[in-house]
């Protein structure tokens, strides 16, 4: 098996045209990207206001998890068949359209989820601390919620991206492009190496990704939080409770 | 909706049945393997960073990759629903492993002492004490486990394994929507099975939590 993928990988007919896999890589990583900043858009600002004020978070956070129990192929194939007669496009704008809004709705509930509880586990000491040395409502939420609330913020991006990325593969289903398309196609063709080749480029690209954004995560969040450079690491209940929370892919 | 149903119920019911048991098998296997490596990630701290980090890569793979990818590493065929069962469980202990070795590290070391000195050895203070007093966490776990296991099952439709995500590739096939909106509402309803019979379980182990109103 392991010798069937290498052969795969490195023959170079594979790499290049149109069904190569830079163009699937690059097409993968477009959709991604797209669903995942709209979702950020939303989710972000949403989850700040709600953790700063509060209000409305039972409703949100309960309609954020129910969207959990979706599965995300019914949403997928429902969106399309929804969604795709009323497109007319030529090209992929068609299948596009309906997958990115499902990409976004699957992107949207970690984030959310994440950024409110990160803000609103900030310990109230601290915001008093904060409001005591004369700070306004909003600089205490980006001077002081928002640094803390970081590597909860960070964790639910990840999860997020990861889903966005695992339900990617699976647009390749309803015609779309993406590095999906070797699983979908290889499996129609019965061309098992072509298939377990694509499974792994899109597992490496998962684990790429997040390790990458580990990465980033380690150097924006303050030294203060993370407990960087000192020798107790602080292992924050809250951060446990978003561990198990922010679970789902696909 | 009814109507498709009444008229298919044989073959739904199949495979309702299939994905119940493609959902549930995973969480019993998972739950049996995390309990001991959860443990033994609390026993040994040095295995708590590697056991977390392994789990959490495991758990970027995304599940269609690691469908196809088990037949090749376990000589099955590819349609084998044995692949899904498999899968799941990985991603099932990728995710209960570190809330096992967190719930076991959350019992306060009071408890422990007192348990001690009740004449409780190790391994019956483990099951008599410690492992009650972490079900609830578990059992959180568990239910997310659940939720996204009914979820993810239903993406094996797509190499074919039958279970209710044949109604996804039906209905996308014959681009007719009452499959479809059954499929995802048996599935919902599937899931908050799952929900409601772990929370249960957790009630019926912890009796202590009901006897001291809240």
């Amino acid at each position: 098996m392991i010798a069937e993928i290498w052969n795969w990988l490195s023959d170079s007919a594979h790499w290049h045209g149109p069904d190569g896999v830079p163009i699937h890589l690059r097409e993968h990583l477009q959709y991604s990207l797209i669903a995942l900043l709209i979702a950020a858009a939303i989710a972000l600002p949403l989850g700040l206001l709600i953790g700063h004020t509060g209000r409305g978070s039972f409703v949100v956070v309960a309609i954020a998890n129910s969207f959990r129990a979706l599965p995300t192929v019914g949403l997928l194939t429902f969106f399309v068949i929804l969604i795709a007669p009323h497109i007319h496009s030529t090209g992929t704008a068609t299948y596009l359209i309906p997958s990115e809004i499902v990409l976004v709705l699957l992107a949207i509930p970690s984030m959310l989820t994440n950024t409110y509880a990160g803000i609103s586990a900030v310990d109230p000491a601290v915001r008093d601390a904060a409001r005591g040395m004369g700070m306004r409502g909003s600089q205490t939420l980006w001077q002081v919620e928002l640094p803390n609330a970081l590597p909860l913020i960070f964790s639910g991006i990840r999860s997020s991206f990861l889903q966005v990325i695992a339900t990617a593969t699976i647009t390749a289903y309803v015609s779309l492009g993406g590095l999906g398309r070797y699983l979908i196609d290889g499996l129609a063709q019965q061309d098992y190496p072509q298939m377990a080749s694509g499974a792994v480029l899109v597992a490496v690209l998962a684990l790429l990704i997040d390790v990458l954004l580990a990465a980033v995560q380690r150097y924006a969040v303050s030294r203060g939080i993370t407990g960087r450079y000192s020798r107790k690491r602080i292992v924050d209940p809250a951060e446990q409770q978003a561990m198990i929370a922010a679970a789902p892919l696909t | 909706m009814i109507d498709y149903y009444r008229q298919n119920s044989d073959q739904i019911n199949g495979w309702l049945g299939w994905h119940a048991r493609l959902s549930a098998l995973p969480l019993l296997f998972g739950l049996l393997i995390a309990l001991p490596l959860g443990w033994l990630a609390r026993r040994y701290r040095w295995l708590y960073p590697p056991v977390v980090t392994v789990a959490g890569l495991l758990y970027t793979i995304p599940s269609l990759a690691l469908f196809i990818l088990l037949p090749g590493l376990l000589k099955t065929r590819i349609l084998d629903p044995t692949n899904v069962v498999v899968a799941l469980t990985v991603y099932t202990v990728a995710l209960l492993v570190r809330v096992v070795a967190d719930a076991l590290g959350s019992v306060s070391e009071d408890v422990l002492q007192a348990a001690t000195a009740m004449g409780y050895r190790r391994l019956g203070r483990l099951l008599k004490v410690e492992l009650p007093i972490a079900v609830p966490v578990i059992a959180a776990g568990l239910r997310v486990a659940a939720v996204s296991n009914v979820s993810l099952v239903s993406v094996a439709a797509l190499i074919g394994v039958p279970e209710l995500g044949q109604l996804f590739t039906n209905g996308f096939q014959l681009s007719y929507q009452t499959p479809i909106l059954l499929g995802i509402l048996l599935s919902v309803l599937l899931a908050l099975a799952f929900d409601s019979v772990i929370q249960l379980v957790a009630r019926v182990l912890t009796p202590w939590r009901r006897a001291v109103p809240r």
